[in-house]
């Protein structure tokens, strides 16, 4: 194999696997330890920074960062590294001293955005302070878009959501409430320098099985129900429930229905258990407060009586591999079963529609209706037009919206600055020693073998009486001690250099993970299995460095090592030094352009 | 030096042995020697040879004598018995351990100052016995747990790492052993895992006194440009006679080298110590072929190593003896005391 490249900024990066599979690369370990060290408002900045909704994500985040965090390999539960965020929310003091001002001075450009959810506030956000006079319209009287109508309020407290939109509202933000943009042709006629589409998937899909017309009254599509109680126009449901489908919507219909009169909730899904679009975490949530998931039924109709709803009919399927090894629901063949119930919510998925953009003003549609976004700028098929969140490539999630958010606000800089957009900034990089003595380093590497904490929840006969009462407590920080030392401070990698290893060994028999060998070089299929202990995670990389005396390599296996820094400790020469990695993005600003 | 305990978790995919134990199983406390100290690396070598050979760690007694390498016996199979016994007296501790009890495998830990400056003479009557042991020395040149003066295989004419220069002869371990009758002999170096892990496996294998010399580097006082055993300088002047493998009793033999290459020894047990020739003229059961040709090449300024010599059918001490197969420390009062008649008939035959 070539040796490593460790000055391309990838290379490390993607050694702190949290901040890699971050949609907004947040710098986790470093957020994490300043947790560690009571440090509540810094670790909120560094989140508040990238991530623009630290408490709410706290919360609410899809955490795609955990199922990639090497706790997971080593050991199988990852860091908590979500309620960890949520902790640097609840703890710090108050930081609207440190966030930025309204510009003293604005530039003179004007941005549209359409929809007021995270996508654009995090535009709002990067380009407001910048002197951008940013206007917001959303159809819904207040800002935050689904994260204020669609996500229950016992995952999260409207006050939370208040605070931080209101951060960035506060930034000299236009929010103009209670007004739906129908002409995107309108818009455009208005002259602004820049708009950004942030209008969200707001239309949930519909179940077209018969009966579902004259049962109509009691069959509710998820999402609209689930702004309605928002909302307050609803506020209670009968007392059997059925919930069709298998994603997060569902979780939050029944976990509502619950607490909105629904004794007898049941959530019903058309796959397999393990094949259901919720993340884990929400499934068991929702059985924990007592709603069975039934799999493998299929919808066949809604059963009534004087147009009142009395049921649903299912038919039995089973998973089956068809010759192309694709996987098939066929029927079993056992009976159909009626599930006797009053209300039917129908969660089976949610749809872009942009029935206010015309087609003829140069922002071309694929075959799916939906705008071609490119996916680096964020800009369609017309200049100066940019679509981020929902809108732009289907539902996903608020990290990936605030994600998309922080690109399109760079693009919209350097397109109002007459540069290209195609040209994207790096992120800032550094590393530093962490070296203080022969065998002191300015973070702790000592790492506990503690199991993942569990956060406490509130009572639950108090949380099942109140739509409104936050169901998770959230760590103390006691507990948040605890689950910080679970991290590995992936961020502080291992450095090698050959010119000064004597190849003692002393590495090699020192590391707990049996991550380094020295051996022939051999192309990487082979390095793979002739190491230390083999190296069967593809996904991880091999560190390889050459120009050692015996004309060996040293490879490192980087997928399950603790960042311990053992291996430098007994390394004789210094050859190993363990050195901070911190990346920072390059959001909207002079650091962003090419002219700066 | 170390603060922090070495973190339980280990790769997921380490392999595990017969006995259902990974590598990790056979570590010791964590080291207090110096960083990069070559007695690490044989710690970890002996670690990684219990590990192939399936040892269950309490049918191990590690016994060793006074000095950074005594101390190493802390640092690995940390489940085995042990015993730090007073400065050079290691091998006649071992010796009572093996008498006593002969069902024990027993590896002696210790130093060049250990063994050839204050034991010199303990070492040389164990190996005289056959004591059915392996001997390792760890082999620095110097006294590093004293701050790393010369001890007595610090070649003439070497420096010490203030640039004072060693007038006194030096005394070779492999050739002493060999003239008191070791039955198997190696020298190896710490930073060889690849040549190191297989002798002790065989060296805990031979039936005998099996004795290796495997140069260690101080990196603290004896890793220095003049010194001959820095780890430069044993690279640069290392002489592999042979390479070897060993396979444990009924593993199939495979071989691949061409006709001559390749010897096979089979020891008492069965296992059997597959070499691989690098040097032709050199025959590892000729005693006094080998003797000459390391004298030779030790003048040349080269250090020999590989297995030295073996004698694959030896004797040990309990032979010479003619002790019960069964370990003495277990006989009871039935057999010690055989009553009236036995004594009269053993009196009778003195008479
Ligand atoms: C029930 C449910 C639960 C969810 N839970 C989570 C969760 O726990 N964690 C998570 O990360 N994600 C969750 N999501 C997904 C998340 O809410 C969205 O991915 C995210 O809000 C998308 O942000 P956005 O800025 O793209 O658009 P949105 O948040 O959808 O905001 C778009 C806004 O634009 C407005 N708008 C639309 N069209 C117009 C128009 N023509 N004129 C004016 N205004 C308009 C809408 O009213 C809305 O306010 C959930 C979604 C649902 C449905
Ligand atoms: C009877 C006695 N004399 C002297 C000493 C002091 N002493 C301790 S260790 C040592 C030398 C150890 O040298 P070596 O066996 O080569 O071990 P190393 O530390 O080099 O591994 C000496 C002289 C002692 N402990 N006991
Ligand atoms: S252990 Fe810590 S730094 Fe490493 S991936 Fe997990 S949270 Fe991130
Ligand atoms: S930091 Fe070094 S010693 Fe620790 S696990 Fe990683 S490679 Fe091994
Ligand atoms: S401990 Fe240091 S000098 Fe020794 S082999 Fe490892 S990197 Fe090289
Ligand atoms: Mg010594």
């Amino acid at each position: 194999m070539r040796p490593t490249d460790i000055s391309a900024p990838g290379y490390f990066h993607k050694v702190v696997d949290c901040q890699w599979a971050c949609p907004a690369h947040t710098p986790v370990p470093e957020y994490i330890r300043l947790i560690a060290a009571g440090r509540y408002s810094d670790a909120y900045m560094i989140n508040w920074e990238s991530n623009v909704f630290p408490g709410i994500l706290g919360r609410t985040c899809d955490r795609p960062c955990e199922p990639a965090c090497r706790r997971v390999r080593v050991e199988k539960e990852p860091v908590a590294i979500c309620r960890l965020k949520r902790v640097a929310a609840d703890y710090k003091d108050d930081i609207r001293g440190r966030l930025p001002k309204p510009a003293a001075r604005k530039n003179g450009k004007r941005i549209a955005l359409v929809g007021g959810g995270p996508a654009s506030l995090t535009v709002a956000r990067d380009l407001a302070p910048l002197g951008y006079e940013c206007v917001i319209f959303d159809q819904d009287p207040r800002a935050g878009g689904m994260i204020r109508t669609q996500i229950p309020r016992f995952r999260l407290p409207e006050s939370i959501i208040d605070e931080e939109c209101g951060y960035i509202l506060d930034l000299g933000v236009e929010f103009v409430g209670g007004r739906r943009i129908d002409s995107l042709k309108a818009l455009l006629a208005e002259k602004f320098d820049a708009i950004f589409v942030g209008s969200g998937a707001p239309r949930g899909r519909d179940l077209d099985i018969p009966g579902r017309t004259e049962a109509a009254k009691n069959i509710h599509i998820g999402i609209d129900w689930l702004s309605n109680v928002s909302f307050g126009h609803i506020n209670k449901i009968g007392k059997r429930v059925i919930v069709l489908g298998g994603g997060n919507t569902a979780m939050d219909c029944c976990r509502s229905s619950r607490r909105l009169g629904g004794d007898d909730v049941k959530v019903i899904v058309r796959s397999g258990f393990e094949e259901m679009k919720a993340s884990p975490w929400e499934k068991e949530d929702a059985m924990h407060e007592g709603i069975p998931i039934f799999n493998y039924m299929v919808p066949k109709a809604f059963e009534h009586d004087n147009g009142r709803l009395t049921g649903v009919t299912f038919e039995k399927v089973k998973a089956e591999r068809d010759e192309k090894g694709r996987r098939k629901l066929v029927p079993t063949g056992e009976p159909d079963e009626t599930v006797p119930c009053d209300d039917v919510l129908v969660a089976v998925g949610q749809e872009n529609s942009f029935p206010w953009i015309e087609r003829d003003i140069g922002i071309e549609f694929d075959q799916w209706d939906m705008p071609k976004v490119d996916t680096t700028t964020m800009q369609c098929t017309r200049p100066g037009v940019f679509f981020g969140g929902d809108a732009a490539f289907g539902p996903k999630n608020i990290i990936w919206a605030v994600a998309h958010g922080h690109e399109a606000a760079v693009s919209i800089d350097r397109y109002c600055n007459g540069e290209p957009i195609e040209v994207r900034p790096a992120p800032a990089v550094e590393l530093i020693s962490q070296k203080m003595g022969i065998h002191e380093w300015s973070y702790d590497n000592d790492i506990t073998q503690d199991k993942r904490y569990r956060v406490p929840l509130r009572e639950q006969k108090i949380a099942l009486a109140d739509i409104k009462a936050e169901v998770e407590l959230g760590f103390d920080p006691q507990l948040a001690l605890a689950e910080t030392q679970r991290c590995l401070n992936c961020d502080v990698q291992t450095v090698f250099t050959s010119s000064l290893c004597i190849e003692c060994d002393a590495c090699v028999d020192i590391c707990p993970m049996d991550c380094i060998t020295f051996t022939q070089n051999g192309d990487e299929a082979d390095l793979r299995t002739r190491l230390t202990a083999p190296a069967k995670n593809p996904t991880q990389d091999l560190y390889v460095a050459n120009d050692l005396k015996t004309g060996r390599v040293m490879v490192k296996d980087e997928d399950v090592c603790l960042h311990c820094g053992l291996c430098a400790e007994r390394c004789p020469t210094g050859a190993w030094d363990m050195q901070k990695f911190f990346l920072e993005m390059t959001y909207a600003g002079e650091a962003c352009r090419s002219s700066a | 030096m170390t603060y922090i305990v070495k973190p339980k978790f280990h790769h997921p995919s380490l392999p595990v042995n017969e006995l259902g134990f990974t590598h990790r199983d056979y570590e010791g406390s964590i080291s207090t020697l110096c960083a990069g100290c070559g007695h690490d690396a044989i710690s970890a070598a002996i670690i990684q040879a219990c590990f192939e050979l399936n040892l269950p760690p309490h049918r191990v007694a590690k016994l060793s004598g006074i000095g950074c390498s005594s101390k190493t016996p802390t640092y690995f199979l940390g489940s085995s018995h042990g015993f730090n016994s007073v400065h050079g007296r290691m091998p006649s501790v071992l010796t009572g351990a093996n008498l006593a009890n002969r069902d024990l495998i027993y590896l002696g830990v210790s130093g060049d100052g250990d063994t050839a400056s204050i034991g010199l003479g303990q070492f040389a009557h164990a190996i005289r016995r056959g004591v059915n042991m392996v001997y390792i020395v760890e082999n620095n040149g110097v006294y590093g747990l004293t701050k790393g003066q010369f001890s007595a295989t610090a070649d003439r004419g070497s420096k010490s790492k203030r640039g004072v220069m060693n007038n006194d002869n030096s005394v070779d371990l492999v050739a002493m052993a060999l003239q008191v009758g070791a039955s198997f002999v190696a020298r190896s170096f710490s930073g060889d895992k690849a040549q190191l892990v297989p002798l002790i496996k065989a060296a805990i294998e031979h039936k005998g006194a099996a004795f290796i010399d495997c140069i260690s580097p101080c990196v603290a006082f004896n890793n220095h440009p003049g010194s001959t055993k820095s780890f430069d300088y044993v690279r640069e002047h290392n002489e592999a006679v042979n390479r070897l493998d060993f396979m444990a009793p009924r593993a199939p033999i495979h071989v691949d080298y061409k006709p001559g290459e390749l010897e096979i020894v089979e020891q008492h047990d069965g296992s059997k110590l597959a070499l691989r020739k690098l040097h032709a003229d050199y025959d590892p059961h000729d005693k006094l072929g080998a003797m000459t040709y390391l004298q030779e090449r030790a003048h040349a300024g080269e250090i020999v190593t590989g297995l030295l010599y073996v004698e694959p059918e030896a004797d040990d001490l309990h032979d010479h003896l003619n002790t019960v197969e069964h370990p003495l420390n277990e006989l009871n009062e039935k057999e010690l005391c055989p009553g009236a008649g036995t004594l009269a008939k053993i009196n009778a035959s003195l008479r």
